[in-house]
């Protein structure tokens, strides 16, 4: 299955995927229209760590679910909310009540809440999006973000 | 802005109204034109054009396209004398004391040969060749080959074919050093180089521990400052180049500023942490091309024979005799490097006025060479503005063996030739030894880059030739009845030995 691979070596902390992330989620047609003046709430967050590494470069790296083969927020959803739909974690926001026993069980730190705080929302790898395959990835100028089948 | 500096030739204009504040802009600029002000209502960046480069990385990367730069219509009262240029370079002399510093090739309006030459083709009375379905060849061998063959009394031929390097194609990438240009861009030329079946060269920079393993498709630079020169770094490389001379700043030396000599260039190059490399503009034990032919020995008794050695001149007037002492002197195979060959710091007075198209001199160097009869003792590689395949096919046709592209191959890595690399604070990841900038330039992505643009060229080059009705590289080499001038006078015609158009 394709999944999302993240890799801080080519990470340059310039937060684009944030951006795209935000305006696939809007469904709109034009990212100027969709997000300005607006505060953007991403699926994938970057973390700007004040680290370097061994070759003194910073390290930023991006925050994606993953989506486990054995996911404890599936697991701890207690409304049934979060399902696994061929190998993909979904959300369904109608069932959601907003328990955050998701964003506390995941190792990640890959479930977060939505704008309203009241539902979760996370990473479904844009298929419910207009555009149908990751924007983090397809828009990282460095592959930092790759989208591939790694078995 | 003092009263003693002058407006930027370049300014950022950023559309607000799409600007969606995401800052990458910002993020991305080594130079710091872009600031990001929350204070303000509403929250705008703001850009400093004085800084600005023009390298194009915030336009490319402003996922709303809010960003442009454009050349500034400010200006002073018009004069063809006293142009902008001059002026503002004179503000600059007068305020910092101080030799002009540039890089990239000389970009002044010099006239450009290639573009004034056209190709032929067949038409009915010769076929023209249809490279998809028939047999193309564009391998080239670069060495010394035997004026005559020779049989032995049992009729077999003998050979005394010295060492060679065989070439897919007819390009190479030529010598930048590591120090000059990043770890990422030396592995991205160096994986293309292997995936290609071509090669890349060192430059005078040594060769990084790691890149020992494409040995087979590095060429080993040694120059004047002798920098990283050891018998592994000799032995490693497929060929040996010794550099006399620079197209982009002929006469003079190289000069990597110590403050791009950090950890492992210090240990590549073999000099100290931080202290400027300063290649002498001779070699000091070069006076004449008896002293060149020792070196030459030199390298090949060190190699045992086993390496082909190119010498590499910048195109200067005298080129076709200094040519010809290269080619008595043992060498294997030689450089050319015309003045629009480019360089990671040059000073601008020489960039821009010292050496001479690479069209003539190889034209000048291939005629002279036929009419001494020793042609066929070296191979003849072109650089120094080599912009697509169709300066390769012209440059061939002139009487070149094979090309050497750094300008294209930067370009296909993401230089935008803003021709700041002096700074080393390259916002592409390429003329830069900063950590943070270094790793903008991915080799994963840099190498496959290099790949298409060759392959793309191969593919081009094939057509054309296809075209001519010519299946192998070889036969176009020297064959100056397949180009014609167009708009040039007796003496360059005369110079580059073509025909005009329509003759």
């Amino acid at each position: 299955m394709r999944r999302i691979y993240v890799n801080e070596e080519w990470c340059l902390g310039c937060h684009l995927c944030e951006y795209y992330c935000a305006f696939a989620q809007t469904g709109g047609a034009s990212m100027a229209l969709a997000l300005k003046d607006k505060q953007i709430n991403p699926r994938i967050h970057i973390e700007d760590a004040e680290k370097y590494d061994s070759k003194g470069a910073e390290v930023h790296f991006a925050v994606s679910c993953r989506h486990c083969v054995e996911p404890y927020c599936v697991k701890g959803c207690i409304t049934g909310a979060l399902s696994i739909k061929d190998g993909v974690i979904q959300i369904d926001q109608e069932k959601c009540i907003g328990c955050y026993t998701c964003v506390l069980s995941c190792p990640y730190g890959c479930v977060a809440p939505a704008d309203d705080g009241k539902v979760m929302q996370k990473c479904e790898l844009c298929l419910n999006t207009t555009s149908g395959e990751p924007q983090c990835a397809k828009n990282c100028p460095n592959a930092a973000i790759v989208y591939e089948d790694r078995g | 802005m003092g009263v003693y500096d002058f407006f930027p030739e370049y300014e950022v204009v950023r559309n607000d109204t799409t600007c969606v504040n995401c800052r990458v802009c910002e993020r991305q600029c080594a130079n710091g034109v872009h600031s990001y002000h929350p204070e303000i209502t509403p929250a705008r960046l703001l850009a400093d054009s004085t800084q600005c480069v023009d390298c194009q990385r915030c336009v490319l990367l402003c996922p709303t396209k809010s960003l442009k730069i454009v050349q500034s219509n400010n200006t002073y009262k018009l004069n063809n004398n006293w142009t902008k240029k001059e002026i503002n370079e004179i503000i600059t002399q007068a305020s910092t004391g101080g030799v002009l510093l540039s890089s990239m090739g000389n970009p002044e309006p010099y006239p450009i040969y290639f573009d004034k030459i056209t190709i032929n083709a067949s038409q009915v009375t010769n076929p023209s060749i249809d490279p998809l379905r028939e047999p193309m060849e564009t391998r080239v061998y670069l060495g010394s080959k035997p004026e005559k063959l020779t049989r032995g009394p049992d009729g077999k031929l003998q050979s005394n074919l010295g060492p060679h390097l065989a070439l897919a194609m007819p390009m190479l990438f030529s010598a930048m050093s590591y120090g000059s240009i990043s770890y990422n861009a030396h592995e991205s030329l160096a994986r293309a180089s292997e995936e290609l079946g071509i090669f890349y060269n060192t430059g005078e920079g040594g060769l990084h521990e790691n890149f020992y393993r494409y040995g087979k498709n590095t060429i080993v630079q040694v120059a004047s400052g002798r920098f990283g020169v050891h018998k592994d770094y000799l032995y490693a490389g497929a060929a040996i180049e010794i550099k006399m001379g620079q197209g982009a700043k002929p006469g003079i030396g190289g000069h990597l500023p110590g403050k791009k000599i950090v950890d492992d260039i210090s240990r590549t190059r073999m000099t100290p942490e931080g202290s400027d490399a300063i290649s002498p503009a001779p070699h000091h034990d070069i006076y004449s091309i008896e002293d060149l032919s020792q070196l030459v020995y030199s390298l090949k008794e060190t190699t045992a024979y086993t390496k082909p050695v190119i010498v590499k001149i910048a195109a200067v007037h005298n080129v076709a005799a200094i040519a010809s002492g290269i080619a008595r002197s043992g060498a294997d195979i030689i450089a050319l490097d015309g003045f629009r060959g480019g360089t990671g710091a040059a000073p601008t007075r020489i960039r821009d006025n010292v050496g001479i198209p690479i069209e003539l001199a190889l034209a000048a160097v291939d005629t002279r060479l036929r009419q001494e009869g020793i042609r066929e003792r070296v191979g003849i590689i072109a650089g120094g503005g080599i912009r697509s395949s169709a300066d390769i096919v012209k440059a061939v046709a002139l009487g070149a063996d094979a090309v050497y592209l750094g300008t294209a191959a930067l370009l296909a890595l993401g230089c935008h030739l803003c021709r700041a690399c002096q700074t080393g604070k390259c916002n592409w990841g390429i003329a830069t030894q900063e950590p943070d900038l270094v790793k903008r330039l991915n080799p994963n992505v840099g190498y496959k880059r290099l790949v298409n643009l060759m392959r793309a060229w191969q593919h081009e080059i094939m057509e054309i030739m296809g075209g001519m009705g010519i299946n192998s590289i070889e036969s176009l080499k020297g064959n100056r009845l397949m180009l014609r001038g167009v708009g040039l006078n007796e003496t360059e015609l005369g110079v580059l030995g073509l025909k005009h158009a329509g003759e």
